[in-house]
């Protein structure tokens, strides 16, 4: 019997199973589900706390970013340390430092955005997009508390800046810009910095990551601004993590660990 | 039939699309042969949950959960103290909860990190699909199950 027959039974038990479960959930877009506002009779919904609390906690408008960045801080930083692993692991995985075994990858020389005529056209419209696009995502990290935005977004569209150099041209154009040494510094010192933020309170005698008590370092009127602060400081490490390991594992699985031509 | 579908699939229509997503995933994880299609399998079926959480947190009529965009509400929620979250005072509150103008901003936390996450060790799969295309020549199970097989036996 075919052995794709038995996985279509099993994935069909499954999604019945499921479709039977969710004829008991809530709505779609009801405001009294009990994710939304808690269950009846029972504890509200933490998230009712976030909408009414947390402006006079912290003083940042834009809930996802203070939830993050601040209530959920531990979450958030394991989350970066996750994306530092996964870097660091397809560096052990790829990169083969010192040697050049048959990684077969013809390097095209000639097409850096500089130099051919033949890609001018292309070499152009990324040296006219890639300022833009990074001023861009400098805006989304720095105005992360009152927009839409904030440091894994940014870091993304930074690391996407890089991509795009290493795609238009190639990839020693792009490694020329940021190289790999710059890039592995970085990605430390994103969580270098986030930690920091964490340490930092526990030097002063509070616990980790509980911003608060950085008003005596920052010299702001009250405890929700050294909040507010620390977490634009927060978010710039984030970004400054997830922008290198991007770029990283691009520049290592285009060019299968070899850093050299790709693409 | 037309019943089933008004009164069955039409309240839960968000997560009757989610689980057929799921259940597509689910199928290329287990029945395709292709590591790169198994992943593409498994980027499918990561789509499925996080739609599914964001869609948790919709609520009619709701704005995106920043403050600014909904006039004075920071101050008005600040200056009224803990009492503004109506569920405490009374379990049924009415349609008047000052927190209904915006969307639970839970999931969209959970979701935003996990997004990323995702993208990271997505790329260490490639990498590691990588090495054993490298190794093997193939990327295909049961070849590479009869190549290693090879090797346990000559060895």
């Amino acid at each position: 019997m075919n052995p794709k027959f038995f996985a279509s039974i099993a994935v069909v038990i499954t999604g019945l199973v499921l479709l039977y479960g969710i004829a008991d959930f809530p709505t779609f877009g009801d405001p009294r589900s009990p994710a939304n506002s808690g269950v009846e009779g029972g504890a509200p919904s933490t998230s009712l706390y976030y909408i009414n609390e947390s402006y006079g906690d912290t003083k940042v408008p834009n809930l996802v970013t203070s939830v993050l960045a601040d209530y959920r801080g531990y979450d958030t930083m394991f989350e970066t340390v996750v994306v530092f692993a996964a870097g660091i692991a397809i560096f052990a995985i790829l990169r083969c430092v010192g040697k050049d075994d048959g990684a077969v990858i013809s390097a095209p020389t000639k097409n850096s955005i500089d130099g051919d005529h033949n890609r001018i056209i292309v070499g152009m419209t990324c040296r006219l997009a890639v300022p833009v696009v990074q001023i861009f995502a400098l805006y989304v990290v720095a105005h992360g508390h009152h927009s839409p935005g904030g440091g894994f977004q940014g870091g993304v569209m930074l690391g996407a800046s890089f991509i795009l150099i290493a795609l238009a041209g190639n990839l020693d154009d792009a490694l020329g810009r940021f190289s790999e040494k710059s890039y592995m510094a970085l990605a430390s010192l994103g969580i270098l910095i986030y930690a920091g933020f964490g340490v930092l309170p526990q030097v002063l005698g509070k616990n980790f990551l509980d911003y608060g008590v950085l008003q005596k370092i920052l010299l702001t009127d009250g405890p929700e601004m050294a909040r507010s602060h620390s977490m634009l400081g927060v978010e710039i490490g984030v970004a400054i993590t997830v922008m290198s390991i991007m770029f990283a594992i691009f520049a290592n699985l285009s060019s299968r660990g070899t850093l050299k031509g790709g693409l | 039939m037309v019943e089933f579908f008004l009164n069955t699939v039409k309240p839960h229509f968000n997560f009757w699309v989610y689980v057929i997503l799921m259940m597509i995933g689910l199928w290329s994880l287990i029945a395709k042969n292709n590591l790169i299609k198994k992943m593409m399998g498994l980027a499918i079926f990561q789509s499925a949950i996080i739609l599914f959480y964001v869609s948790i947190g919709v609520k009619d009529g709701a704005t995106i959960p920043v403050l600014e965009h909904y006039g004075d509400y920071a101050e008005k929620a600040v200056s009224a103290g803990p009492d503004v979250s109506a569920t405490e005072s009374s379990p049924a509150p009415a349609a008047s909860n000052p927190a209904d103008a915006f969307a639970n901003p839970v999931p969209h936390v959970l979701m935003l990190t996990a997004i990323v996450v995702g993208v990271a060790t997505l790329g260490v799969a490639l990498a590691l699909c990588e090495m054993i295309f490298k190794e093997f020549d193939t990327l295909e199970e049961d070849e590479l199950l009869r190549k290693i097989k090879a090797l346990h036996d000559d060895a």
